[in-house]
Order: structure tokens, then sequence, then C-alpha cells
């Protein structure tokens, strides 16, 4: 669905991403794990446009969409959730949500209403809140708004750049169950995170990202297990291991 | 058509300020009040690009005189000397000309009002494309400072063009006829009509830009003003909406110029000066930016009285003051002040109100 290819990226003459080569399969939860400063949210900006790459490939579902301005990226079903929500704190809950699903407006009024019904299934609290404005939510209601609002352009792969900051483990944990809900309702998701052990608790496979290289990838039950991702990302030393 | 059901209300103030100036023998008021309906057409337009899409202009002022000065000087100078060149002979041979004389007795050849009023709109919109595509790219501060260089350049352009009459600028601005028998002009018995004219237009200006404002145009355009960035990440062309409300904005800027030049016979380089660019943006501000309720009705209340001459030679100092006042006191303009609430501060009851408050 989506192949990356020798990609580098950065902002002016700082390069962030070094031939990055990395690919997404339809229905996967594909998972980029890196410590901070790792380019993380650079390479995912990339994918979304916000960040003009520097050279390299990137192809999803066949059309090369670096060459893509950021704002016509939705419209191909890839969509973002950003770093720290990025909620339109001014507007109320259903108005970000329809603005979403601003790529579908010409389908008609009943797609979107579907949609925002479908949203408000998957997240309860959003129907609670609709007339409220998005920048009184708390952080995990945010997150949510965040995500749904991603939905709404009923995207065919979903990146979501760290959506674990800030919030209460308890929270992360509901988070990550909508994240699986998504794989199982036939979405794909590709997911930053620096909490490695949530996410590649959930993922199927994932690649770790260190000072803009991939360093391994693999399925994500082989790099929990594997040593150097344990001690690096999962706070464990080798001796306690064994 | 809610909307058209919302500014029936004002419908009926229109009706009911030109009967109440009938009956006290006021009538003189209406002409500030036309005055005032042209000016607020611009900054209902102005209102919308800073209020909901967030991006500030100082230059509106410019825009507003691009109309006028172009319309005036139109149906002012005499294309007679140019007779025999190919862009006048297409307008001529389309029936865009028109022959007359002028006070001294000498034969003239000017553009119709309506042909005239139309290439000075089109002109304000095409120098809005060339302006906005590289100056929409700033934020801030710095779209403010290039947005001002430009109302300085038109400023700078009118003084010291002969064309458009420097210093002086362009007078015996003739009637602006829309269809038989309802003309654009400052002629006395024109008055009322006048009034309604300027108001009609003010009316649809509202009930157009309402209705997009509630539209997803306007939906996209409040999620700009939040954070650029996630809009582009929606799915939202953020340039091209950004673009799109300029040159929306800069044409209504430039109508309300033309036909304000042609209601009062003429225009000055004062219109294009930079303090009535920030006297707009003051109006959008106390208005409370993103209400184009409040931003309209300040648009004509601080208008008629600053045309009355009621804050005399300290005009544009009354204006700073009020702007500073508002921010004070009702960052979110005049419409969001709670009467009740500061009527209890005054009178001394406000702890177990502010209490209840948080």
């Amino acid at each position: 669905m989506l192949k990356i290819r020798n990609l580098e990226s950065g902002y002016g003459k700082i390069k962030v991403l070094k031939h990055v080569s990395m690919h997404v399969d339809p229905g996967e939860i594909v998972t980029i794990i890196g410590a901070n400063g790792a380019g993380k949210t650079t390479l995912l900006s990339t994918i979304a446009g916000l960040v003009k790459a520097a050279s390299g490939e990137a192809e999803f579902k066949g059309t090369n969409i670096l060459k893509s301005k950021a704002a016509a990226i939705p419209a191909l079903g890839c969509v973002m959730v950003p770093e720290g929500r990025q909620v339109f704190a001014t507007m109320t809950v259903e108005e970000n949500l329809l603005l979403g699903g601003h790529v579908l407006q010409k389908q008609g009024k009943q797609v979107l209403v579907e949609l925002l019904e479908y949203q408000y299934e998957l997240f309860p609290i959003l129907r609670d809140r609709r007339n409220q404005l998005a920048g009184t939510l708390s952080g995990g209601e945010q997150q949510m708004l965040a995500m749904g609002r991603a939905l709404m352009s009923k995207p065919s792969l979903v990146m979501m750049d760290e959506p674990s900051t800030g919030l209460a483990p308890l929270i992360v944990k509901e988070i990550f169950q909508i994240i699986v809900r998504l794989r199982q309702e036939g979405n794909t998701v590709l997911l930053v995170e620096q909490n490695a052990k949530a996410a590649l608790g959930i993922a199927d496979r994932g690649y770790v990202l260190e000072t803009g290289k991939i360093i391994l990838q693999g399925p994500a039950e082989d790099l929990l297990a594997n040593q150097d991702v344990q001690r690096a990302y999962l706070g464990r030393e080798k001796t306690e291991e064994k | 058509m809610k909307k058209l059901l919302s500014i029936l209300p004002l419908l009926v103030v229109v009706i009911g300020v030109h009967l109440l100036t009938s009956a006290t023998d006021t009538m003189y008021y209406l002409t500030q009040m036309t005055m005032s309906a042209y000016y607020s057409l611009l900054i209902i337009g102005l209102c919308v690009l800073m209020g909901y899409a967030g991006q500030i202009s100082l230059g509106h002022a410019g825009f507003f005189a691009i109309g006028g000065y172009l319309s005036a000087a139109l149906t002012t100078r005499s294309l007679i000397p140019y007779q025999d060149t190919l862009p006048v002979k297409l307008l001529d041979s389309a029936g865009f000309l028109l022959a007359g004389q002028d006070i001294y007795g000498d034969s003239l050849l000017v553009v119709t009002p309506w042909a005239a009023c139309i290439i000075a709109v089109v002109t304000a919109a095409l120098i809005a494309v060339a302006i906005g595509i590289p100056v929409l790219k700033l934020k801030g501060h710095y779209l403010a400072m290039a947005t001002l260089g430009f109302g300085i350049i038109v400023y700078r352009v009118a003084l010291a063009c002969e064309y458009f009459g420097e210093a002086d600028g362009i007078s015996e601005v003739p009637a602006f006829m829309l269809f038989p028998g309802l003309s654009v002009s400052g002629n006395f018995g024109d008055r009322v009509s006048n009034y309604y004219i300027a108001w009609g237009l003010l009316l649809i200006g509202m009930v157009l830009l309402l209705n997009l404002m509630d539209s997803r145009v306007g939906r996209a355009l409040r999620g700009i003003h939040g954070s650029e960035e996630a809009a582009d990440a929606m799915g939202v062309n953020t340039a091209r909406f950004k673009l799109q409300t300029f040159v929306l904005s800069a044409v209504f800027a430039a109508i309300a110029g033309v036909f304000l030049t042609h209601y009062n016979g003429g225009i000055g380089p004062s219109e294009a000066g930079v303090m009535k660019s920030v006297r707009y943006v003051a109006i959008v501000a106390v208005g409370g930016m993103a209400n184009l309720w409040g931003t309209l009705l300040m648009g004509i209340v601080l208008n008629f009285l600053s045309l009355r001459g009621v804050f005399g030679s300290y005009d544009d100092a009354v204006f700073g003051l009020i702007l500073i006042l508002i921010m004070l006191f009702a960052p979110n303009g005049i419409l969001s002040i709670n009467v009740r609430y500061c009527l209890k501060q005054l009178t001394g009851r406000n702890k177990q109100d502010r209490e209840g408050e948080v």
C-alpha cells in the first residue's frame, strides 16, 4: 500500500532522514519506534507532504505522493493524526469532525452524517461533547477527537504520530484498543511511538529508527524479543533477561 | 434560507431609520448612513479575511482606492487623444464608451460607469491575486508589514500620478446609472434612493458572507485560523482558500470604492491612506473579529459618528483609544460585553458572582 525507497528529507541543510526504505501492506499495523530526534515525526510529515523530501520515492497505492501537495494527500486516502493532537480549539467537536470530512464533502451530506455516526459509536465520549469547544476537552478526549477527525475522510491508511503523548496509562490503553479495533475493521495503521512496548504489543511489524536510519526491522514479536531493542527502548538490561 | 430570515430585522431597521428621519425632518443623516454602509461593505469583507481566515491585511484601503480611482478616472478622463489606438477602438465597438461634454463645453469621450465599474473591480481582483500569491505565504506580523507596504504603494501612486489627479484627487465623477431611474449620485433628489442602494448592497453582501461562513468554506477558514498545518493535513487546500478569501475581500473593498466614489462625485488620496486601513482593521477587532454582526454594527456606528464629525480633528486618535479600550475590556468584541455582569461589578456585588463565573 505504501512503499518508501531511499527517502531523504529534512529541514533546509539539515538532513534528518538518511536513505529510509520501508513499506506498509494493507490491513497491517506497522509501528516505527525510536528515541527523541530519531526522525519519526519527520518521516510522517514527509509522507503527509508537510515537509518536502530531498530525494527518494514514496509510492501510495501506485502514485508518487512526494510530488503531491499536502492538501491533496488526504483525498488519496492517506491521512495523518498530527503529534500533539492539534485539534481546532475554537471550533466545536462536531465542527472538527466535519472539517475532517472536508475531502468527502462533495459526496453529499448523507455520507458525512453516516461517518459522524460511526465516529460517535467508536468514541462515545465525543457524542456527549459534540457541541463543546474542542479546546475545552481533556488530553485523552482531544486525542480521540484527532483520531475521529482523521477517520472522517475514510482513509485507507491512517498515520498516527505519538498518540500516547502526555496521556495517563489507562487512556493510552484505551487508545491502543481502538487502534486494534481499526485493524479488525480492515484499516491500515502506521503508528509512530516512543512508547515502544505498547506499540510493539499491538503491531504486526515494526521498524526501529535511529538518527535518521532504519537500523532494525521485523515482526513485532521479534523486535520485542530483540536484546538491542530491549536495552535501548524497553529499559531492560541484557543480564536481567537471562 | 435561514440566513435570509436573520437579516430581516436589519431590513426593518433600515426602513425604520428612513421613516424616523423623514418624520423628524433629519433626512440629512441619510447621507452619512449611505456612506457608512459603503465603508461597512469593505469592513465585513475584511472581517471574513481577518476574523475567520485569520489573515491580517493593512492594505484594504488600497483596494478601496483602486476601485474608486479607476472608476473615477475612466468615467472622467477623456479618451479623445487615444481615439485611434486599438484598446479604445475595441471599447468603442463593445459599446463601452460615451461621448459627452465637460463643464467648459469641450467634447469628451469617456468609459460608461458600468464598464468602468467592471474594469475597476476586475483590476482590483487581479491585483489581489498578484499580491496575494506571494504575500499570503507570510504569517502574522510579516503579513501585516507586507500588506502595509502594498497600501503605501497605492497611496503614493495616487498621490504622484497625474492621471489620478495627484493631491487633488478626481472630481466631477458622473452619476452611475444602475438602470433607468436608479442612479448612484450625490444629487439631492436621489438621497433616499441612494440610501436604499447602499443598504441593499450591504444586505446582499451580508447574506452572501453569512451563508459562506456557515458552509464548508467557513469551517475550512476557521480551521486555517486554528492551525494551518493541521488544516492542510485534513485535506484543506489552505493556500487556495486564503487566496480566494483575500480576493473576495478585495472585491468587496473595490465595489465599495466604486459606489462611494460615484456617490461622493469624486475621490481623493486620503481614501487610500494607511490610517484608513488601520481604521478598518480596528473596526473588525472592535466588532469581535470572527463576528460579522458585531463588525457590521461597529462599522456603521463608528463610521457614522466619524462622518458626522463627532470626533472632530481627533478622529484617528479616538479610533486608537477605542481599540485600546476594547482590547482591554472586551477582547472578544463589543457584542461579547455582558451588560448584567458589568452592572453587578459596578454595584459591588461581584465577589459572589466571580465564584459563580469561574
